[in-house]
């Protein structure tokens, strides 16, 4: 593999983060290299969504920087549109999309952000002039067996489906760095398979991803790496083989169970 | 309360609308008659109140931004346009241009103000600032507004460009067009053109990636921002719009009637736009200017009706019950009309939350056999 340091997406160092007594962060160092997929796994209430928050202009951390290709997103006045502009896209653990839209229409969206920028005024310009970005919204629809049901209002959805729908709003904006909260939570079995499929895909494509997920089925068929977080700390870092046989981590997240 | 909005359809379709849509309104003259409202002043009130409530609903139906203070920019108007008839010309074109361009300004600065904050504090700030205007309009800015008296024009204004073309008014000044004078049907004729001019703008915008951004904004602002949108531009160009629309009807309200006068700035104002857009169907094309109609017309009816006309109504009972029956609807009729439209509101409101467009839509459902997604996005 390449020299450590110079292809680095995302580098986080020092970061900290408390609310009120509770400290959700503490002295957080992470580096994501690119192309890979790195999994943030640990129990619940860890602050694995936390850490995601504060990489995407949500919450501010109360010390430390996060370094995004050059960019530090905790200095300057930089709004969570201007960090998606960087190329951060992010699927929510609740999840994020527009109920009173289609499905299409969420999926086309986002596209829009990425090709015109954070504002466009074009109350003239008809939608449907938008061919190329209706047929790639249709094609990822395809993708996660939703197409049949494009024009349906996605208020309507279950869960799971808001979930992978969010997925493909995240996708068509060919974000430089993806963060996935949980994507398979709540999903069908079915469902969880074709979601891991496409992960598989777009792993392949070399989009860089970090990811926290619960269901280990998901997390070693995907990840290259993996960063156990608990109680606001890491306290495990390395290759998928490493975190399995890992006595810390057995202890503190995977139980005694075998995995 | 949950409208169905269709951003995207077929040009042919849309057409089609315009088509029909135009061809009511140009020939409402005739068609009005049978329902009584055959004459202009009527008609022409159908024009402007219908162009009010469809810029509103711009900016309330597609963004879920509830203003309550429109009307601030429907005085405005009016006061750009009488001021025009004043200093520059007779013809409605500069007028019409002024008035855009102050209610413009009115709504950049207004906009900017109070789309710092969203929901009921944003309704708050608008009301305010419409409130503010409206005091103002008979206080400091007397010498604009002429105060209680109201702005009108004189025969003896400069009016500078009539000046340079050698053109005279006689008798009272009457707005016109290149010679034409907007009395009566001509009048109404060209609120009916702003009207429609008004819908297709309205149309276009409902079938932009623009409108759609702006659906998202009601939908989930929020995701949005993480979206990489800034949803601040968006929402200050359609609470623009909207007030240049507001700008226009209180500029066409002027030109039919060369007056102006603050209680147009009244929050009463900005509520009725609000019921009318709510009553035809937020957030739908049609909608407004059906809500706008409805409200007018039997405002109209209502209004003209006292306890002698009720007694007639009543003739064919006996003498006790005549008197009760017109003593219980007396309280509707008349001033009371306004009594009328609150009640006709809830009912609104609690069964049909949609509007009228919503109840045109569950009759078309009685007649189609067919259940499913109806007319969905048809892209
Ligand atoms: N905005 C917030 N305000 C207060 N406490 C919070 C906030 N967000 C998260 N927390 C707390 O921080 C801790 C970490 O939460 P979270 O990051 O959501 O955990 P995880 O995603 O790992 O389950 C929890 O104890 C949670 O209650
Ligand atoms: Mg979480």
């Amino acid at each position: 593999m390449s020299a450590q340091g110079s292809n680095i997406v995302l580098e986080i160092a020092g970061v900290n983060k408390a609310f009120g007594g509770l400290q959700a962060l503490s002295d957080i160092n992470l580096k994501i290299e690119q192309g890979k997929t790195h999994a943030i796994i640990g129990p619940n209430g860890a602050g694995k969504s936390t850490l995601l928050n504060t990489c995407i202009g949500l919450l501010r951390p109360d010390s430390g920087s996060i370094r995004f290709l050059g960019t530090d997103l905790t200095q300057g006045k930089l709004k969570p549109h201007d960090i998606n502009q960087l190329g951060i896209s992010r699927v929510f653990q609740t999840p994020a999309i527009f109920p009173d839209l289609s499905l299409l229409q969420n999926v086309m969206l986002p596209a829009f952000a990425h090709k015109e920028g954070t504002f466009r005024f074009n109350p003239f310009e008809p939608l449907r002039d938008e061919k190329a970005v209706e047929d790639e919204a249709m094609v990822l629809l395809e993708d996660l067996d939703m197409a049949d049901e494009a024009h349906h209002h996605a208020g309507n959805l279950s869960r799971g489906n808001k979930r992978r729908l969010e997925l493909a709003m995240c996708l068509i904006q060919h974000p430089k760095l993806l963060l996935l909260d949980e994507p398979t939570a709540g999903m069908a079995r079915h469902d969880t398979n074709r979601t891991i499929e496409l992960l598989k895909k777009i792993k392949a494509s070399g989009m860089t991803k970090v990811i926290i997920e619960h269901d280990m089925h998901v997390v070693f068929s995907l990840a290259d790496r993996i960063s156990v977080l608990a109680q606001g700390a890491i306290i495990a870092e390395g290759h998928p083989d490493e975190i399995k046989g890992h006595p810390k981590v057995r202890e503190a997240y995977l139980g005694s169970a075998e995995v | 309360m949950q409208t169905r909005i269709i951003i995207a359809s077929t040009s042919l379709r849309d057409y089609l609308v315009l088509a029909v849509f135009s061809a009511v309104v140009l020939t409402a003259p005739v068609w009005a008659q049978s329902i009584g409202a055959g004459y202009p002043d009527l008609l022409q009130k159908f024009a402007i109140f219908g162009l009010f409530a469809i810029g509103y609903n711009l900016l309330f139906g597609l963004t879920g931004y509830l203003s309550f203070g429109h009307a601030a920019f429907l005085g405005v108007g009016s006061y750009a346009t009488v001021w025009s008839f004043k200093l520059l010309s007779m013809n409605v074109i500069p007028a019409v241009l002024l008035s855009v361009v102050i209610s413009a300004v009115f709504a950049v600065v207004i906009g900017f103000l109070s789309l710092r904050r969203t929901g009921i504090y944003f309704s708050i700030l608008t009301l305010a600032f419409a409130q503010m205007s409206y005091n103002m309009a008979y206080s400091v800015l007397t010498p604009i507004t002429n105060g209680e008296t109201g702005l009108r024009v004189l025969r003896d204004d400069p009016r500078v460009i009539d000046g340079l073309f050698g053109v005279q008014v006689q008798g009272s000044p009457l707005a016109d067009l290149f010679g034409v004078t907007l009395k009566g049907y001509a009048g109404f004729y060209f609120c009916a053109v702003i009207l429609i001019l008004g819908f297709w703008v309205a149309m276009r915008i409902f079938r932009s990636p623009y409108g759609m951004k702006l659906v998202a904004i009601k939908s989930n602002q929020t995701r949005m921002e993480y979206t990489g949108f800034n949803p601040r531009p968006y929402l200050l160009s359609a609470f623009v719009i909207s007030g240049i629309y507001a700008g226009l009807a209180g500029s066409l309200m002027a030109i039919v009637d060369p007056l102006a006068g603050a209680e147009r700035m009244q929050w009463t104002a900005s509520g009725e736009v609000v019921l009318m857009t709510i009553l035809g169907g937020v957030g739908t094309l049609l909608g407004p200017v059906i809500g706008a109609a409805t409200i007018k017309y039997f405002e109209n009816i209502f209004s003209a009706v006292n306890e002698q006309s009720l007694h007639q109504a009543f003739d064919f009972l006996p003498g006790w019950l005549n008197d009760l029956m017109v003593t219980l609807t007396s309280p509707f009729v008349g001033d009371g009309w306004h009594l009328t439209l609150g009640a006709l509101f809830m009912v609104i409101i609690i069964f049909l939350p949609g509007g009228i467009i919503e109840g045109f839509r569950r009759i078309q459902g009685l007649f189609r056999r067919r259940p499913g997604k109806a007319g969905e996005g048809a892209q």
